[in-house]
């Protein structure tokens, strides 16, 4: 514990970027999956292009995706943006397929009632689809949050700080407790943002838990 | 001959699904478990194969104790329908039919054909032969389900509602189907439904079961409608029990009337009454016709099909209903061949059921209730 | 910059010799197939037993709940651990594949578990009422049902294989990871860029490669393929005039009623739908 007693200070700046490089992706990423999650729904012939698309960038290995960033972005090397904008595509790419199979799952009779009661586009959109999927939604939300925040430690080795920073130290200089500090640091961040999301799900469904009370 | 003796199970959490159960299902016959949710009848059915084991007392098949012998044998010795089918979806219709003949080591050329043939016999087209379950409709899957029960020829067969997840219009179809193979095939059947209906138009016998996995009442249809042994028994089976059961008092000689009638085609001008039978080339019934509202030749159209029709030798009930609904209250009767033989008025049908004795109390002892303790 | 990328990626010098490309793609393909065959070797045997059984599901919940470790703490561990163990180059190897083992081991169980807990409880039921052994009901019921779902979990745990080992050069370990830590390390963008694009192809080819085998094992009873054939030809299921005419007792014949059409078949669009976690 005398490592950890004696850095507190570095680790807490540390889960700070970690929370930025994590979570900022998370939100960039549900910001944009929404809206081709939903176009997917809508034409039926995009769905395949969109699925086939993000199963492609997924298979790319994180530290490569790291790397090749500043050739397609044209950042420097050691920009975390390099970082924020990988993991938002990771995010993305996680999501959209979530998005529109959660949409989906909205049944299709309610969509008629909304439809006959004279909800249309966007106010069915928000009023009526979304709520709905949000259950689905948050489910995926919850693994890309995982996800992230044991890939993000990975971009300690291009030189972005962030909690990953204690493992690659911890084994450069041989401080084992350091290494196990990090190991843990990380897992209570993901079980933070795990939390976070299924308090903001259950806060938007009501109903779920209405129904759970019952049966 | 499959005999339960004073089967009883319990299971781990204490609850008691079949308390004390002893009855006969002959061979050759179809004996239906009837009963409301709860009342161990399903238990029962999956005793006899031992999906689950009885905690007491013994099952035997023809006098040899279930329990004695190998679970794997004793099952491939007798067909199993499940309602939704349980089809396997990795493989097509055809090797669903044959897997209790290759699991008996049938080589895979005569599986292929007994598979054909079976699928024949429950009325599925070759062709859907090499189609997947998913490709099916319910109704289809249900027949797949009961040729892949009948592939190896077994002597037993177990049923567990195996038409209750399908429409009521191709229920019908599929118990006729069943019925016919039956008649051929003479297998030793157990039947489970909740459905009473479905009990009295298979059943040999039917046995309602209570909460508990009481015996209520075991008998043939037509005793079990005539003679609820109590009240339990006579709310199951309901309220329209004694329309019903004119259903199992064949047609004594019914007193028929000439029907005038006319060809289709033909012209209906001179005919002075008000509803007249239209029938084709060979005088079977094809509907009613007001020749007042028509002139002129008879066509399809114009033809009132409203009413059932009846043959001679059916029930009481098919004769009966066959009245009720004639657009001219005349019911028509045909014989087995579907050629009319004459019409019928429902108060004859009336008299004829009131001088007809109710079914016979003798036949109780036939099949004597075994009633629980 | 990506004109040079090009030249490194496309000179004879970069893929010749020991360390030189082509080897090291053998090396990271290597280190992948052995880390998932022995990961599937404890893990597929466990998934079928605990879907089968229904026992220990808790085996699948602790397996997943790992994926909150982050992979890179759990490869410096295991090499700072281990490493100083093990004699000679085997040192950098075998705690890096032990990582890359215990790292797959989730993904390939909770896809063979839920492929087995997915199969239609009725064709269990089916099965074993049909007199199949706890051994045939494994083989033919549900394995073959499961495939869908475990050749997904073996494609993650490839992917995830793929990315991880590259990371492993960290440790020690050789492979393509080898350009990107030492491309880092010296600053040599083309030579980290040039590894980076090869890495990510070979991962793109070996989940293509993946996804034919996969679609030539699973039935098409289970794809919804045929069905989508059927479909498209306009064909309806209907169910035939029965056979209720040949009747012994006629029951009320209904005149001038056709046979009524069976209920159309649903759509039976399995498609795998596995969210899965990678590193």
């Amino acid at each position: 514990m005398t490592w950890v007693n004696d850095h507190w200070g570095d680790i807490f700046t540390l889960a700070r970027s970690h929370v930025w490089l994590a979570g900022l992706p998370l939100v960039l990423g549900l910001l944009i999956a929404l809206p081709l999650g939903w176009l997917a729904r809508r034409w039926s012939r995009l769905y395949p292009v969109l699925i086939s698309a993000s199963g492609l960038l997924y298979t790319i290995p994180s530290l490569a995706m790291f790397v090749l960033m500043p050739l397609v972005l044209g950042t420097k090397v050691l920009s975390p943006w390099n970082v924020v904008v990988a993991m938002t595509i990771y995010t993305i790419a996680l999501l959209v397929r979530t998005v529109a199979d959660g949409l989906g799952s909205v049944p299709e009779a309610t969509l008629q009632a909304a439809r006959a009661m004279g909800y249309k586009g966007f106010r069915r959109f928000f009023g009526v689809e979304l709520p709905l999927a949000v259950p689905v939604i948050a489910a995926g939300l919850r693994v890309a949050a995982v996800s992230n925040v044991s890939i993000v430690s990975v971009a300690s080795l291009i030189g972005v700080a962030q909690l990953g920073n204690l493992l690659t130290d911890g084994y450069d200089r041989y401080i084992p407790e350091e290494i196990v500090a990090g190991i843990i640091a990380c897992v209570v961040l993901a079980l933070v943002f795990d939390g976070i999301i299924l308090g903001v799900q259950r806060l938007l469904t009501p109903w779920v838990r209405a129904q759970g009370a019952r049966s | 001959m499959i005999r339960f003796d004073s089967v009883r199970k319990q299971f781990p959490d204490g609850t008691v699904a079949v308390h004390d159960l002893t009855l006969t299902a002959p061979t050759g016959k179809i004996t239906v478990l009837v009963g409301p949710s709860g009342c161990g009848k399903t238990t029962s059915l999956r005793m006899v194969n031992r999906m689950i084991e009885p905690s007491g007392g013994t099952i035997t098949l023809d006098g040899k104790d279930t329990s004695r012998m190998n679970e794997a044998e004793l099952r491939r010795g007798m067909g199993y329908v499940i309602q939704h089918a349980g089809l396997f979806p990795h493989r097509t219709v055809l090797d669903n039919v044959g897997t209790v003949p290759r699991l008996l080591g049938w080589d895979k050329k005569e599986t292929r054909e007994r598979s054909r043939e079976l699928l024949a016999r429950v009325g599925l087209a070759p062709e859907l032969g090499d189609r997947y379950p998913s490709q099916l409709s319910g109704g289809q899957q249900q027949r797949v389900g009961v040729a892949r029960a009948l592939a190896a020829d077994p002597p037993v067969m177990l049923m567990d509602e195996p038409f209750s997840a399908v429409d009521p219009v191709v229920r019908d179809q599929l118990q006729d189907v069943f019925l016919d193979l039956q008649a051929e095939l003479g297998k030793t059947i157990i039947f489970v439904t909740h459905d009473i209906d479905e009990a009295i138009k298979l059943g040999d016998q039917v046995a309602v079961l209570r909460v508990g996995g009481y015996l209520a009442q075991i008998s043939d249809p037509a005793y079990l409608l005539a003679h609820p042994v109590d009240d339990f028994v006579a709310d199951f089976v309901g309220r329209d029990r004694g329309y019903r059961s004119l259903q199992f008092q064949p047609t004594p000689r019914l007193p028929l009337a000439a029907e005038p009638t006319v060809v289709l085609g033909e012209s209906t001008d001179g005919l002075a009454a008000p509803w007249v039978l239209v029938v084709d080339d060979s005088r079977r019934p094809l509907g009613w016709v007001e020749p007042a509202k028509v002139s002129g030749q008879v066509t399809e159209s114009q033809l009132h099909r409203g009413g059932t029709v009846a043959r001679a030798s059916g029930s009481l009930r098919s004769a009966l209903d066959a009245a009720l609904s004639s657009p001219s209250r005349r019911g028509v009767i045909v014989d087995d061949s579907g050629e009319l033989v004459g019409t019928v008025r429902a108060h004859e049908v009336l008299s004829l059921i009131e001088a007809t004795d109710r079914p016979d109390e003798d036949r109780a002892d036939a099949f004597a209730a075994e009633e629980s303790p | 910059m990506i004109a040079s990328i090009i030249d490194w990626l496309t000179s004879s010098a970069t893929w010749s010799g020991e360390g030189g490309l082509g080897a090291r793609i053998v090396e990271h393909l290597w280190y992948s197939v052995l880390a998932v065959a022995v990961a599937a070797m404890i893990a597929v045997p466990l998934g079928l037993w605990v879907g089968h059984t229904g026992r220990a599901k808790w085996l699948v919940s602790v397996a997943n709940s790992l994926r909150a470790v982050p992979t890179l703490g759990l490869l410096f561990a295991v090499a700072l651990w281990l490493g100083p163990k093990i004699q000679g180059d085997l040192a950098f190897l075998i705690p890096s594949i032990v990582v890359l083992v215990i790292l797959v081991i989730p993904p390939i169980l909770s896809g063979v578990y839920a492929g087995v807990e997915a199969v239609d409880p009725a064709a269990r039921d089916a099965a074993r009422g049909m007199g199949m052994t706890g051994g045939e009901v494994v083989r033919q019921v549900e394995i073959p049902n499961a495939l869908p779902l475990m050749l997904s979990g073996l494609r993650s745990a490839f992917l995830q294989v793929i990315a991880t080992a590259t990371v492993a050069a960290y440790v020690g370990l050789g492979g393509l990871g080898r350009y990107l830590i030492d491309g880092i390390k010296t600053g040599d963008y083309v030579s980290t860029a040039g590894g980076a694009i090869v890495v990510s192809v070979l991962a793109l080819v070996v989940d293509g490669v993946l996804a034919l085998v996969q679609r030539a094992v699973v039935s098409p009873g289970l794809t919804g393929r045929a069905t989508r054939r059927r479909r498209a030809e306009g064909d309806r299921a209907v169910d035939g005039p029965g056979t209720n005419s040949r009747n012994p007792d006629a029951r009320s014949v209904a005149t001038g009623m056709s046979a009524p059409a069976d209920e159309v078949a649903p759509s039976a669009d399995q498609t795998r739908s596995s969210t899965s976690t990678r590193q």
